[in-house]
């Protein structure tokens, strides 16, 4: 039993891991399109269309990346979580069929049309199956957040006497408390990613003195809507999730800041090693009362340690929620630091000539992606043992049929194939940008 | 309420295969009829734009069964862990083979997604054609081994094949000459398919060797069909007595064999677009007429311990049904206008289309 449990939660873990880098860039990419459709709908000035048509070249790179990696995330909950999916079918089945439903067929419709369509459509046409395309895409960020929250913090349900959970309110799937913070701080992260993409890529043309028209409208355009994201990533998103953490989850608070036993006035912990059998944290530097402070704004504000909670609910695994929390929120921190400076150069017309700062631009494009990873194995991390938060256990819900053989097998069979998917899409996405914005009108 | 959704289910995949099937058939004929790029670039921009949206539908139907259904969504789904997850790796190769293919203006390049996409467009009808070979058979439910259930009564799993494939063994897998056959026939039949889908979008070389291929095809599709009903009838206990208990239900078999006969004798017919639209009514009556025939069963059980899983002991609550059915109302009418807006821009021949060159 127990390597069943472990190959199902390693592929799952994999293959969603993997799928999510190119929803992430998507989500905020289409924003950051439409913008530049619209802007190029306001001015006529042709750059704006030429650079709307270069993103829409790593837009659908990315589009078909995150459409073939993410079938098998729908497959999965059958396959290999077939008792989760049957007693709780009813109730994420309705959220994840809408997504089919609503988002995937929206944007796959419009999204041929925008590709292919330009001359037949027209340009104002054109800009709306844009705007339909990241409409889709968010409606399907949404959906797949109100299942999440659902798990997080189920409402609206009744168990029978079989074990089924049954829906009961379905207007309580949408005004679940998690739902709004999560989803906007998620919103917010993809176009953290976005930005940071287009700013890296323009600062790779400017340092490059290639195609510098576009790379400064890039590195002008990511790095202002990289900051307000970045920012609204942190404050409100982020300290309201905190805060539904402590509410809602206690005990996975603790963990994720390493308070292993309850105390007054509590410091945020910037660095330390979680030490699980000596229940502390080694190498700690902290900001003293600071976390007191954030989550109850007291600077004595008792804040509840591992110890207060049974270890048949800890999460399995402390140091790595630990960390995955850290990472996040350290990169998200460096974000908001860098876009403001990077900002502030824009505002003083420094910033296209200042080297080593498009150089930080160009180094930092990985990290949105780390922080955007942690940040989701915060919440699933976070949420172990349940599947179902304090309802039901991970352990519940593999499928009772599928050996652990067999689920090895087609792990090691997804970590070849995206393995070799990977490269590929470095390759190409490689090519486009090398190639840069086609600047002649067709 | 359960009915209702049985319909959808099943009108969802009938949708699925008459759509994603003219992709699959569009493979097979890439894969073994195209010879030259003007030919293959045609076939490419005859699905190019649509591909994507019809897959969806094979999306819609697993999420809607895991809605409506969900204790026979967890049961296929781990049941046929292996096919599946094969399934899964050949969608993302044949998806890869469409859009990799115009990144690289290499020939080599070319050459490997065409294979990339025309192999597993072949294997995929092969195995979709099988799915439904295992759903018509049924399985061993409960895993029984001596009158004594291994798992839940409606858990089961199927191995890839057994020791003499044969459907008629006590323990069953994936591929053997019943599912096999009906694998071959899905092949068949998409094919078709698909050539008429390249007839009806494109002005291609092809065509005109497309055409005379579709009749002679349909003359193996039928004798493939009678074949599977025969030995469906003689060796599985195969029953069509749903169709004498509801004779409206005969409507089913009609369209089918109108469909068939209208593939025979396609050349009568000046409108390229009527190929496609007999294969769809055939595809449409096959299907429909298999659903009718299982109802209210969804998977059959080859053992006589565990009942077969039926609508009745694998759905959910009313509310919940209710609730489903009031935004599947609405989901629906706006796909159907996705639908109406996306064939109404890319009408008639696409050999025009700047498709790949992005």
């Amino acid at each position: 039993m127990e390597d069943m449990l472990f190959y199902d939660r390693m592929q799952f873990a994999f293959t969603i891991t993997f799928h999510y880098l190119f929803p992430q860039l998507t989500m905020g990419l289409s924003l950051l399109i439409v913008y530049f459709k619209w802007k190029y709908l306001r001015t006529l000035k042709d750059k704006y269309n030429f650079a709307a048509k270069f993103w829409m070249k790593i837009f659908a790179l990315n589009f078909a990346m995150g459409v073939v990696t993410g079938i098998p995330m729908e497959f999965q909950f059958g396959t290999n979580w077939a008792k989760f999916s049957e007693l709780t079918g009813g109730i994420i089945g309705q959220t994840l069929a809408m997504e089919g439903m609503f988002s995937f067929f929206l944007e796959s419709s419009f999204l041929g049309l925008f590709l292919f369509g330009e001359k037949l459509l027209g340009q104002k046409l054109h800009f709306l199956t844009g705007f339909l395309v990241f409409l889709g895409s968010w409606a399907s960020g949404y959906l797949i957040i109100a299942t999440h929250s659902w798990m997080q913090n189920p409402v609206g349900y009744e168990i029978l006497e079989n074990g089924k959970f049954v829906l009961t309110n379905f207007s309580e799937l949408f005004s679940n408390p998690w739902l709004m913070p999560a989803f906007l701080h998620n919103q917010m992260a993809s176009l953290v990613t976005s930005s940071f993409v287009m700013a890296g890529i323009g600062a790779f043309y400017l340092l490059n003195d290639k195609f510098s028209v576009y790379g400064k409208l890039f590195v002008k355009t990511g790095v202002v809507f990289g900051l307000i994201s970045s920012i609204i990533v942190a404050v409100p998103t982020g300290d309201m999730m905190a805060k539904n953490v402590v509410k809602y989850q206690p005990v996975t608070f603790a963990a994720m800041e390493g308070i292993f036993k309850t105390e007054e006035g509590v410091g945020i912990a910037l660095i330390g090693q979680p030490n699980i059998k000596e229940q502390k944290l080694d190498n700690k530097i902290e900001v003293p009362n600071m976390l007191s402070f954030l989550t109850y704004q007291k600077w004595d504000a008792e804040i509840k340690g591992l110890n207060e909670f049974d270890k048949s609910v800890h999460p399995t695994n402390i140091s790595g929620l630990y960390y995955s929390y850290h990472i996040m929120a350290g990169l998200g921190t460096l974000f908001i630091l860098l876009m403001m400076g990077a900002v502030f150069f824009l505002w003083k017309q420094k910033l296209y000539t200042t080297k080593w700062l498009l150089w930080l631009l160009m180094a930092f494009l990985p990290f949105p992606y780390i922080a955007n990873t942690a940040g989701w194995y915060t919440a699933e991390l976070g949420r172990q043992p349940w599947l179902v938060y304090n309802l039901m256990r991970t352990s519940d819900g593999i499928s009772p049929t599928v050996s652990s053989g067999n689920t090895l097998f087609t792990l090691l069979g997804f970590i070849g194939l995206y393995l070799l998917l990977g490269m590929l899409f470095l390759i190409l996405v490689g090519k486009i940008i090398y190639k840069g914005p086609i600047t002649v009108k067709q | 309420m359960e009915i209702f959704w049985f319909i959808i289910l099943i009108g969802t995949i009938v949708i699925y295969a008459i759509l994603d099937g003219y992709d699959f058939g569009a493979g097979i004929i890439h894969l073994f009829y195209a010879k030259d790029e003007a030919d293959k670039v045609a076939i490419h921009k005859a699905i190019g734009p649509f591909w994507d949206a019809n897959e969806v539908w094979l999306i819609a139907f697993g999420g809607l069964m895991f809605f409506a259904f969900p204790t026979l969504y967890a049961s296929i789904f781990s049941g046929f862990y292996l096919p599946l997850m094969m399934i899964l790796w050949l969608l993302i190769f044949r998806a890869l083979g469409l859009e990799f293919r115009g990144v690289v203006n290499n020939h080599l390049w070319h050459s490997l997604w065409d294979k990339a996409f025309g192999i597993s467009s072949l294997l995929l009808a092969l195995f979709f054609g099988a799915a439904l070979g295992n759903v018509v058979r049924g399985v061993n439910l409960g895993g029984v081994e001596l009158a004594f259930s291994k798992y839940e009564a409606h858990y089961f799993f199927t191995p890839l094949w057994n020791e003499n494939f044969s459907p008629l063994s006590v323990h069953e897998g994936i591929l053997d000459w019943f599912t096999l056959l009906i694998g071959i026939l899905s092949v068949v039949t998409l094919t078709i398919h698909g050539a008429n889908w390249i007839i009806f979008k494109t002005n291609n070389s092809l065509n005109a060797k497309l055409k005379k291929l579709v009749p002679r095809l349909s003359i193996a599709m039928l004798m493939l069909t009678v074949v599977t009903i025969y030995l469906w009838v003689s060796r599985l206990n195969g029953s069509f007595e749903n169709l004498t208990k509801y004779p409206i239900l005969n409507v089913f078999p009609i369209i089918a064999v109108v469909g068939i006969l209208g593939l025979l004798s396609i050349n009568k017919f000046k409108n390229e677009g009527f190929g496609f639209l007999f294969s769809s009514l055939f595809i449409f009556g096959g299907l429909a007429t298999t659903a009718s025939v299982l109802f209210p069963v969804f998977l059959p059980s080859t053992n006589s311990i565990n009942p077969a899983l039926t609508i009745y002991n694998t759905g959910i609550n009313d509310y919940g049904y209710m609730i489903g059915f009031q935004w599947w109302i609405v989901a629906i009418i706006l796909v159907v206008i996705y639908f109406i807006i996306q064939h109404k821009v890319f009408k008639g021949k696409l050999d025009h289309i700047d498709y790949g060159d992005h």
